[in-house]
């Protein structure tokens, strides 16, 4: 939102030369597979050290605990693509959270998806709120969801007002969903990598999902190309809201005791997540499945730690780290990358 | 602080503004103070201070205990490190960077503190070594923005959690609470014969000092013009790296001086202090009529959002009106600072001139760009 001028991450140059494509493919590759990389290799030296890392339990517990992690990623990975952030995903999950378990206590046997109806429709108002005032408005969306962090948060805190929704009040049905599992995968996890799968064949392949990038690419230029900006930017919003929210009744099904600090801080981890996960903070390149193994990485160092024997404090400082390794990496790349392509293609660079 | 210099750097209601005095003496004028108000060519601080006067009446009617001089302690001494952690942000927003970071490098600092101090190191060598922290911590940020290019936005999160981090690896779930009464009663008693709070004293000199060298050194300028436009001041000789980082550093330094005050304040040290506050400091800065794209916004409208923040937060506690929720307003205010400036602009949205003036200046900035989804 800053330096945007020296900040270009798509290094196709505007004739795409055979060679320059090639390599240009080589290196998206690189960007999804070098991240995966690192997990594996992660995976194989913590288990080397510590067999019981790769124990069923514990597996299944790293699982679920990426679950929503991942599910936010998915739509954090769209809006910061478009070249904007979210940052009111933490409150509009809390606020989901809260809402929609209390159904369960205010109407006793109402049904499971209706409550994950109400999380959704909780989501998708704000995420409209959002979309609607950085696309019509033409306000910095970090800005605007900086406030509406705020405000969904007071919301959250005025409905609840010091109450909390406890694992009593929860039906067996709904609090056994992250439970479930089919060959010991977590039917849970098995869904979120549905929805991800789905989210990212879009981005990746449909005219409207490729326009998010080129929005994040230069926003002037898809403007001047007929692009619809304010549409799909606000669309980007509308389903990182809904998203959030989904992932809301996820969350009090995991955690079972919901008050109004449910989700707090979440935004900034996510979003740790997608830039690990290798979605340029600045917009036009990434992949939903990256953001994804950005979420499954921090939580394995997360669950390492603990298998290891490691103090937990340790989490913070390591993740905090990482982040700064992946993009200085991704950063040196691409610097290493442009020069290439500048000496295949004379002529075409700056 | 002068408010002639201020008006070079906000170019957005300058260029807005001649139109005002052309149609000030033919109005009368209450109408044309409303028809700039729309046009957007009013001050951000003036209605800044509007809203501070606002808080006031309201809560001095709302609640016999606001005028009081306990109260207004009170509100000062909490928050007074939030207000001084927001100079150097100011800095950092206006030159186009920002910095996510200070509420770790508060939290790391507080930790050391506490460490140094259960390990029986003087006090003066304490506060020497939670000042290089602090330093080092803003030249890491510095330099990983300047030197290897990387989004401020991203490093800072990514310090975020790196500091906090360290700050939990030095103190794990420890409390360090026996600091000697000389240095925690600056949480209880005012400054000698007054009602002012130390942690506001010395907000109230670095405000100063950072308001000279924003307003009214070379120093000052450059900062707005690389936030402007970062490749112009390049082309002009500001050394913007250099600047950058410096801002940083002194980020850092304020971080942990803030740090230091907290600790004493709360005669705790804890590896949470001043968790999540990060966002309190930008939201005051952009309430401050900073423009977080750069190059825009004045120390004094971040002062008064201070104030403003500070007496809202303090009249809402005072009339019972659930404290935390108290960011519903902040939210709202929040929103009305990133639109209200707009509201002029929205206007002009119908002018062709306005329209070409905009694709000349993309135009300008796109050579650089690739052409969009041609290799994929």
């Amino acid at each position: 939102m800053t330096t945007t001028v020296t900040e270009r991450r798509e290094p196709a140059g505007a004739p795409p030369g055979g060679g320059s494509r090639r390599l240009t493919e080589r290196v998206f590759r690189v960007r999804e597979s070098g991240i995966i990389a690192v997990l594996l290799v992660f995976v194989a030296v913590t288990t080397s050290i510590q067999p019981s890392f790769l124990n069923q339990q514990n597996l299944q517990f790293l699982l679920i605990n990426t679950t929503v992690y991942a599910l936010l990623a998915l739509g954090e990975t769209m809006v910061v693509v478009s070249r904007n952030v979210d940052l009111s995903i933490g409150s509009v999950l809390g606020l989901s959270a809260y809402v929609s378990a209390g159904m369960f206590g205010h109407h006793p046997g109402i049904p499971i998806p209706l409550v994950f109806l109400i999380g959704l429709g909780i989501g998708l108002v704000c995420g409209m709120a959002n979309g609607l005032m950085v696309a019509v408005g033409r306000v910095p969306s970090l800005v605007v969801t900086l406030a509406t962090l705020y405000i969904i948060r007071g919301i959250d805190i005025l409905i609840v007002g010091g109450n909390q929704v406890t694992a009593q009040t929860l039906p067996n049905a709904f609090t056994n969903i992250p439970r479930a599992t089919v060959f010991g995968i977590p039917y849970l996890a098995i869904a979120i990598a549905v929805v991800i799968g789905v989210g990212a064949y879009y981005l990746r392949s449909f005219r409207s999902g490729r326009e998010l990038y080129a929005i994040g690419s230069n926003p002037e230029a898809a403007r001047l190309a007929g692009i619809p900006v304010g549409k799909r930017i606000f669309t980007a919003f509308t389903l990182s809201g809904g998203i959030a929210g989904v992932a809301g009744v996820l969350w009090a099904a995991q955690y079972q005791t919901i008050d109004s600090t449910a989700g707090t801080g979440y935004e900034l981890t996510v979003i740790s997540a997608v830039v690990v996960g290798g979605v340029a903070i600045f917009g036009g390149s990434g992949s939903a499945v990256g953001a994804a193994v950005g979420a499954l990485l921090l939580s394995s160092i997360n669950s390492a730690l603990n298998v290891l024997g490691f103090p937990q404090l340790w989490l913070e400082a390591i993740s905090g780290f990482l982040l700064l390794l992946a993009i200085t990496l991704d950063r040196i790349i691409s610097v290493r990358l442009m020069i290439a392509l500048r000496r295949r293609s004379p002529g075409v660079g700056t | 602080m002068e408010p002639d210099l201020n008006t070079g750097a906000a170019p957005g209601p300058a260029t807005g503004s001649p139109p005002a005095p052309a149609t000030g003496p033919a109005d009368p004028d209450g109408a044309g103070w409303l028809r700039s108000v729309a046009r957007g060519s009013v001050r951000w601080e003036t209605g800044l201070f509007l809203l501070v006067v606002a808080i006031v009446i309201f809560g001095a009617v709302t609640s016999s205990e606001f005028l009081t001089s306990g109260n207004f302690f009170n509100t000062g001494v909490t928050s007074g490190e939030i207000a001084i952690m927001a100079l150097p942000m100011t800095l950092i927003i206006i030159s186009g960077e920002i910095d996510l970071s200070v509420a770790s490098i508060l939290g790391m600092s507080s930790a050391l503190l506490g460490v140094l101090w259960s390990h029986h190191w003087p006090m003066l060598a304490i506060f020497v070594a939670v000042a290089v922290l602090g330093i080092v911590a803003g030249l890491i940020n510095g330099l990983l923005v300047t030197r290897v290019g990387l989004p401020s936005l991203a490093v800072t999160i990514g310090t975020l959690a790196l500091y906090r981090g360290v700050a939990l690896i030095l103190l794990g779930a420890n409390t360090v609470s026996n600091f000697p009464s000389t240095y925690t009663n600056i949480g209880v008693l005012p400054l000698p014969h007054t009602q002012i709070p130390y942690n506001i004293a010395i907000f109230v000199v670095l405000a100063v000092i950072f308001g000279i060298v924003l307003h009214a050194t070379a120093t000052g300028r450059s900062i707005y013009a690389m936030g402007a436009s970062p490749e112009a001041a390049l082309f002009a000789g500001i050394r913007v790296k250099r600047v950058k980082t410096m801002l940083y550093v002194v980020s850092g330094l304020v971080c942990a001086l803030a740090g230091v005050l907290w600790t004493f304040r709360l005669s705790t040290a804890v590896q949470n202090n001043g968790l999540g506050i990060e966002l309190d400091v930008v939201a005051i800065v952009l309430l401050g009529g900073v423009s977080i794209f750069g190059g825009k916004g004045t120390l004094a409208g971040v002062v008064l959002a201070v104030i403003a923040f500070a007496g809202l937060q303090n009249a809402l506690l005072l009339t019972n009106f659930n404290q935390e929720a108290t960011g519903i307003v902040i939210g709202a205010l929040l929103l009305v600072s990133v639109f209200a400036p707009n509201v002029g602009r929205l206007r002009q949205l119908s002018l062709p001139r306005w329209a070409r003036g905009r694709g000349s200046r993309s135009g300008r900035g796109s050579p650089q760009a690739p052409a969009v989804g041609s290799g994929t």
